[in-house]
């Protein structure tokens, strides 16, 4: 119980720090904001449940008012915006992410993660946040899909990376990987 | 860590959080169904006075925390521009901004502590099934605690990367600020459990 509260929490933040700590920029300077990537290292590291938890109390924490969101972003507005889409997606995209992990067990973890991710990270995620514009811009679903086009590449590029990243992990810290222990304490 | 809840004290701050919360979720859903542009441009003006009344700091910080809508304001008027409707886009444009800085004023006159009172109501139910409501609270708490600390070790590290390196740290920053994340929840998880865990002394 203790492990998973801790856990949990512990990712909420990290998803906060990945937003407030300095901009990452890819090797040919195109600049990324880390935060969905943690949500993506949510799900392939803390398994569907504790991922998709933490996700959850990530956002119930901006809810709140806490400038918690890339750029020192927070509070009820972000939740109403045209942009309020992927925010609700964020934690069934990271329940989506982990339950592939989870249960996909016959190929390598850096293959599995990398495809979650696309899968929960990108195709998941879109689906919220392309109906979440179209309702907001009063668009239809097309036209609000060709708005979002432009940020595909930079997220697949995201959801490769939290594969390598999670292979990663799994060799450093082996126990820490929720989504592939049986249960956690 | 600071919130966004606005210093400048208004008569909104002494009313109930949950009154608040309820009235923005009827009236934005009044917002979405109504489809008049004389109601959506009276409706905006009469949040900009809102925001004007407590005075220049209060629209100042309201005005900053609204700047993220432009882009899509400008997405709305030239796309509309562009099909010849102008009055259906400013419509959307209206009502895009008149619940986002609706909401973002609930956020500005509404203390932390007061949001929190709100989420134990409404999450009741859920400890009544079986839920540790003490796991909720312990679980804000360290967010709102160790948030700032990995902020710091997120610091730490790109200092020490740009100590030994001319080119920027990129992503493989993540990999040692993950690995400190696990490492960090690993002894909390210890110490709480040192200190007799989540049992509900109450119980």
């Amino acid at each position: 119980m203790e492990k998973n509260i801790a856990y949990t929490a512990l990712f909420a933040a990290l998803i906060a720090a990945l937003g407030l700590v300095p901009q990452i920029t890819l090797a040919f300077g195109v600049p990324i904001t880390a935060q969905s990537l943690g949500i993506m290292l949510c799900g392939t590291i803390l398994g569907s449940k504790r991922g998709g938890l933490a996700v959850l109390l990530f956002l119930l924490l901006i809810a709140m008012g806490l400038p918690l969101l890339s750029g020192g972003r927070g509070g009820l507005g972000l939740f109403v915006s045209a942009t309020s889409g992927f925010l609700i997606g964020w934690p069934v995209a990271a329940f989506v992410t982990g339950l592939i992990v989870e249960k996909w067990r016959s190929a390598s973890i850096t293959l599995v993660a990398s495809i979650a991710s696309i899968i929960g990270g990108i195709i998941v995620l879109y689906a919220f946040g392309i109906v979440g514009m179209s309702i907001v811009l009063d668009k239809t679903l097309p036209e609000a899909t060709a708005l979002m086009l432009v940020f595909i590449p930079g997220d697949i590029i995201k959801a490769v990376i939290a594969g390598f990243l999670t292979a990663a992990i799994a060799k450093a810290r082996p126990a820490s990987l929720l989504s592939r222990s049986a249960k956690a304490a | 860590m600071i919130s966004l809840t606005s210093p400048v004290e208004t008569r909104a701050h002494q009313w109930p959080a949950g009154l608040k919360l309820g009235l923005l979720c009827f009236v934005t859903g009044l917002l979405f169904i109504t489809d008049h542009l004389i109601f959506h441009s009276v409706f905006l003006l009469a949040i900009v006075v809102l925001y004007a009344l407590p005075g220049r700091a209060f629209f100042k910080s309201g005005w900053q925390h609204l700047k993220i809508l432009w882009p899509f304001v400008l997405i709305v008027v030239l796309w509309h521009l562009w099909t010849d409707e102008l009055q259906r886009g400013s419509i959307i444009a209206f009502r895009m901004m008149s619940t986002v800085a609706l909401a973002n004023l609930v956020t500005m006159t509404t203390r932390l502590s007061d949001m929190i009172d709100v989420v134990h109501f409404l999450a009741k139910p859920l400890y009544r099934s079986g839920l540790n409501g003490r796991a909720l609270e312990l679980a804000i708490a360290l967010v709102i605690r160790m948030t700032p600390v990995l902020v710091s070790k997120g610091q730490n590290l790109t200092w020490a990367w740009r100590a030994r390196s001319t080119r920027h740290s990129g992503w493989r920053i993540i990999l040692p600020f993950t690995v400190l994340a696990l490492d960090d929840a690993d002894h909390v998880a210890e110490a709480l459990r040192a200190r007799g865990g989540l049992i509900n002394p109450e119980k």
